[in-house]
């Protein structure tokens, strides 16, 4: 680092402005890529359960979805470390837009008496909403953590199978049933919010569009939620049936039972 | 009697006869209403001895009572040591702004009758300082408001009154006027969580004002320039876009669209 930088901190910190007497542009740069982080998360998430639910359309799709994500088309039969290093990338993106959003949160009690207080009197729609995103955000941190953490470690103990064995034997349903609930409400709030606070969609008739957009996102949220919760219960049965071969793999020849 | 006065005694003649109806409807003569309560936060920050407490008064509503009016009544009729602002009890000054219900109004034009069980509890603005009871200090935070977002045109030409000014477009002229219509209330600012939890945020209504002139062709002033006055986490970067202050101002304002109108331009800058 050199000299210059350093001297732009210190007259920073000291005076609010840099050495030109100008505002910085991080502030700027930190919310859109706080935007950036959110946009991205929900735009995997958004193909990341329909690919995860196709556990509904029986053993042998999830079984061929997975393969695909381990590469089949490049290396032969597939290496798990494609879905390893897919993880690590999510969960990068991940710990930098939760350090990004971490810095909306309420952080001391007088701020946190005074946002909820106000916010349970005004009882408004859009305040109530970030209420959600911010509670969600906050079991993110958690329930995402440990998710990541096991497809960075365990890419190869995903199949219909391996991963009901996991969500059923190894008892993470109920880490699973949080993790979904929260992802889509926070995903599905954070998207809306995204959409106001840049005008995306505004045209002609912003006060229009706001009501549209609402209505789309809150049916979006349902479909999500309920091929989330159908496709959790289809592993968990699946894990169930499972229970005394607990380990043993699903290959293409068992065919859908 | 002319033809538009004959009219005019007509509509207030049809008015009377609906408020009548209404009043019937509602099993109350014209100036025998049901009986409300008001509830009201009372504490004077200035005194010592006094301490925060809510207080109930009774009275008879009567047709088309606003929250001013049944204040007013309140003052004049049971307690006259009961403190709140007002000014042109129109809508117009900004000055009556409170918390009905939770939700940031102005007291002049809220009606009484919108209150179907006849509850209604009030508190100041929450984020303006406490004057007493339910006044607040909104004009000291305008004032500083405006100074910060050097709310004027900015330009070097020398105004000579003698000539013509330059013409503006009618449509980019429409557009400055909407947005001047505000009233500096400051119900966006009593609306918005962000201005509850960061003393400093600039408020729907800072933005907005910046808005107004960064769209006004006569300020010179280039986004850089805006920049300066809003570019942080207490200016454009600190808005959450809960939209409370949308949906709360009196005089409808495009606050969503205005503030990410400029937050497009301040994160290009
Ligand atoms: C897969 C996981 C996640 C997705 C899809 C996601 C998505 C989003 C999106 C789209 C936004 C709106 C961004 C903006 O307003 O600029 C947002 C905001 C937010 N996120 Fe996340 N997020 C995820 C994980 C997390 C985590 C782990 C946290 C934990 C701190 C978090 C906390 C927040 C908070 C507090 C906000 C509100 C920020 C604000 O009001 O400006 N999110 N998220
Ligand atoms: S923007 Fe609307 S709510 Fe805010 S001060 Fe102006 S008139 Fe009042
Ligand atoms: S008294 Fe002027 S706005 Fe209510």
């Amino acid at each position: 680092m050199s000299k210059i930088d350093i001297n732009g901190d210190i007259v920073e910190s000291l005076t609010g402005t840099t050495i030109e007497k100008k505002k910085s542009r991080i502030p700027a740069r930190l919310d859109f890529l706080q935007s950036a982080t959110g946009l991205i998360l929900a735009l995997f998430i958004i193909f990341h359960l329909i690919f995860e639910s196709s556990i509904l359309f029986g053993k042998d799709s999830m079984y061929a979805i997975t393969k695909m994500f381990e590469g089949e088309f490049i290396v032969k039969d597939g290496s798990p470390i494609f879905i390893s290093t897919l993880a690590m990338v999510i969960f990068a993106i991940f710990i930098f837009h939760a350090f990004l959003a971490m810095r909306k949160f309420p952080s001391s009690y007088r701020e946190y008496l005074r946002y909820r207080t106000h916010a349970k009197l005004m009882n408004h729609a859009d305040t109530n909403l970030w209420f959600i995103q911010i509670t969600t955000g906050f079991m993110l941190f958690f329930l995402g953590s440990i998710h990541l953490y096991i497809m960075m470690t365990q890419p190869q103990n995903i199949g219909p199978f391996a991963s009901s064995d996991r969500i059923y034997s190894d008892l993470m349903w109920p880490m699973y049933l949080m993790l979904l609930v929260s992802v889509v409400l926070h995903a599905g709030v954070g998207v809306y919010r995204l959409i106001m606070k840049w005008g995306w969609f505004d045209g002609e008739n912003p006060r229009q569009n706001r009501i549209r957009t609402r209505k789309i996102i809150k049916i979006v949220v349902v479909f999500y939620l309920l091929i989330g919760l159908f496709s959790l219960a289809s592993y968990i049965k699946i894990g169930y049936e499972h229970r005394v071969d607990y380990g043993k793999r699903y290959s293409v020849n068992m065919g859908d039972k | 009697m002319s033809k538009k006065e004959e009219a005019s005694l007509e509509k207030q003649e049809q008015n009377i006869e609906n408020a009548k109806e209404i009043a019937q409807k509602r099993d109350m003569s014209i100036d025998e209403g049901r009986e409300i309560t008001i509830r009201s936060f009372k504490y004077d920050p200035s005194n010592p001895n006094s301490k925060p407490k809510f207080v109930d008064y009774k009275l008879r509503e009567t047709p088309g009572m606003t929250l001013y009016i049944a204040l007013t009544k309140i003052k004049a009729t049971i307690d006259n040591d009961l403190s709140s602002d007002f000014v042109c009890r129109a809508g117009i000054c900004g000055a009556c702004g409170m918390l009905v219900n939770g939700k940031p109004r102005l007291a002049c034009k809220t009606l009484t009758s919108n209150f179907e069980s006849g509850k209604i509890e009030l508190l100041p603005l929450p984020t303006f300082k406490l004057i007493k009871d339910l006044s607040v200090d909104t004009g000291t935070w305008m004032k500083n408001m405006s100074l910060r977002v050097n709310s004027w045109i900015v330009s070097k030409e020398k105004t000579d009154i003698s000539k013509i000014e330059k013409p503006v477009e009618p449509e980019v002229a429409d557009e400055v006027f909407e947005l001047d219509r505000c009233i500096e209330c400051g119900l966006c600012v009593a609306s918005c969580s962000t201005a509850i939890m960061r003393e400093d945020f600039v408020g729907a209504v800072g933005l907005n004002r910046v808005a107004r002139f960064q769209i006004d062709p006569h300020d010179e002033r280039s986004d850089e320039d805006f920049y300066e006055l809003i570019g942080d986490d207490d200016g454009i970067f600190g808005c959450m876009s809960l939209l409370a202050c949308e949906d709360h101002c009196p005089k409808n304002l495009p606050l969503q669209s205005k503030i990410a109108y400029m937050r497009r331009k301040m994160v290009k800058v």
